[in-house]
């Protein structure tokens, strides 16, 4: 049980907002001593994991392309776009964004898309003028609140849409993890598992985001309202 | 071959020029501890194989020192207005898209083609890593294309990836971290006392309540580790394999599938996937950087209890 020490470190830090680097490297230190690691061991099983987890952070080569294109007004230019298409409202295009990255991720795709690559420098810009076109003076928690939504999107999105494609990393894990219990299945079988799980996400979320039309610029259209 | 190794040289460069660029900026109250935050990172990608484990646990080590006594700090860079970013716009027009579709095209191109083009009898990338790579080279391109035909300063790919990096701060190194944490806990056995503990609390006799521990576990454990991936193999060897695959005799692949799934929707409460929720709120500037969480807490909650029902349902005759 003391072994949980480490995971009680995690939650607390986390809830008391402290900073999360700090809060991590903590945990690790106390989950080593507690499992009867010496420090020296568990700096060096920390040391050894995070060089071998360095392609985790290799996303961080696409900022310099972002940041020029930002730079030279791509972000003006999705506005400028999403102005001219007066049907899309913040909810539609996010739901349309939904099924191409279910669709997308379902089939393999799933690094097309994403934060850094679509969420940062197209939808959430597209998302936010929509929503500023239907009510001027938009406020700035809810620009706020549809950034965030265009990035929950495309996790959602990419979580039950990847599941189904065959050769993706946690179906060859479930693979693997009933293999060591004795099963054998095909990964044809789990990605079909995985379609009522994505429809539903579909319908749900989807459903989520034309509500969410509903909940924006309120402050905004009073403020018009008075003047 | 092109392996991951190249990448790491690739972005330990680029790093090493944000650490030499925050350095000189007068602007950032910080400049010297931010630089050495970044001039570490770099090193983890330079030298990281040459460091050993202790090496490298040091230098996390100090990472984490820098960010958490708060020598991070914010630079100026010299960008364009939002005046003439709406000018800079309306002049470049379709062609900004089309820069900003190199990066996708790239990938999307890379991952099918680098695996099969050989080398004598070596492919020019394994396919397991073709998309990292093609990631890595539509970005490179991408931000050679937007220098020369959109007229940018050739400095600016520099200059303008420390703002946004300056933006993102210490959660740039979060993913990375999490996943070595991971590591110490497995090393640990944290998630054998977790699949042992949920095990006790099973009914034997009620299979829509051992269906309901086994989701709402998934999705728990890996609230608590970050990643569903870790969840899985405990709580299936302890809940889904004895109790829901032999003893109610639940088809494996749909009970292995939808599990997976329930734990998904743990990863999209927690802080601990900071790649999925923490990164993205810093990336878009959020003042609130859970506010990614709880935009996905209400579909997060509905999932999970249709995953439940689908399972209930679906993989039991």
């Amino acid at each position: 049980m003391l072994t949980l020490l480490g995971v009680a470190v995690v939650i607390v830090g986390f809830a008391l907002r402290l900073n999360a680097l700090l809060v991590v490297v903590t945990a690790a230190v106390v989950t080593g001593l507690c499992a009867g690691l010496s420090l020296v061991e568990v700096l060096s099983a920390f040391g050894k994991a995070f060089n071998e987890n360095r392609f985790v952070s290799a996303a961080w080569l696409v900022l310099p392309a972002i940041g020029v294109l930002e730079r030279a007004g791509l972000q003006e230019r999705a506005r400028h776009l999403i102005g001219q298409l007066r049907v899309l409202t913040t909810g539609r295009l996010l739901v349309i964004y939904m099924l191409f990255r279910q669709l997308t991720a379902a089939t393999g795709l799933v690094s097309i898309a994403g934060h850094a690559q679509t969420i940062k420098p197209l939808i959430a810009p597209m998302a936010e003028a929509a929503a500023e076109r239907e009510h001027p003076g938009l406020p700035d928690d809810d620009r706020e609140r549809i950034k965030a939504m265009a990035a929950a999107t495309d996790n959602i999105a990419l979580f039950f849409g990847e599941d189904v494609f065959l050769a993706i990393g946690s179906i060859l894990l479930m693979v693997g993890t009933l293999h060591s219990n004795g099963i054998e299945v095909a990964p044809f079988d789990l990605s079909l598992w995985a379609i009522p799980t994505a429809i539903a996400a579909f319908v749900v979320h989807g459903g989520r985001l034309v509500l969410f039309d509903r909940s924006l610029g309120h402050k905004a259209d009073e403020a018009e309202d008075r003047s | 071959m092109i392996t991951y190794s190249y990448i790491y040289v690739l972005i330990g460069l680029l790093f090493l020029v944000f650490a030499w660029l925050s350095s000189r900026d007068e602007a950032n109250p910080r400049r010297f501890t931010t630089a050495l935050f970044w001039l570490l990172f770099a090193m983890s990608f330079l030298a990281g194989d040459w460091l050993g484990d202790l090496g490298n646990g040091v230098l996390v080590l100090c990472m984490a020192l820098v960010a958490g006594l708060g020598g991070l700090g914010t630079g100026k860079v010299a960008s364009t207005s939002t005046e003439e970013r709406r000018a800079s716009s309306l002049k470049w027009g379709g062609q900004l898209f089309a820069v900003a579709l190199i990066i996708p095209v790239v990938t999307l191109a890379g991952t099918f083609l680098l695996p099969t083009i050989h080398i004598g009898d070596v492919p020019l990338a394994e396919a397991k890593k073709a998309t990292l790579i093609s990631l890595a080279v539509g970005a490179v391109i991408a931000a050679a294309v937007a220098v020369f035909l959109l007229k940018q300063p050739v400095s600016s790919p520099f200059q303008e990836g420390r703002r946004l990096v300056d933006a993102i701060g210490w959660a740039a190194l979060l993913p990375q971290m999490l996943a070595s944490l991971g590591a110490v806990f497995a090393l640990a056995g944290v998630g054998k006392v977790v699949g042992d503990l949920a095990a006790q609390y099973v009914p034997s006799d009620n299979l829509f309540l051992a269906v309901t521990v086994y989701c709402f576990g998934m999705a728990l454990f890996t609230t608590v580790m970050g990643n569903a991936f870790a969840a899985f193999p405990v709580l299936t060897a302890g809940v889904g394999f004895p109790f829901l695959m032999q003893h109610f005799g639940g088809e494996p692949a749909a009970v292995a599938a939808l599990g997976m799934l329930a734990g998904f929707c743990g990863t999209l409460v927690t802080p601990l996937a900071a790649n999925f929720n923490i990164v993205p709120a810093a990336l878009l500037e959020l003042r609130d950087r859970n506010l990614v969480i709880r935009m996905q807490i209400p579909t997060a909650i509905i999932l999970l209890l249709v995953n439940t029902v689908l399972m209930y349902t679906l993989a039991f005759d």
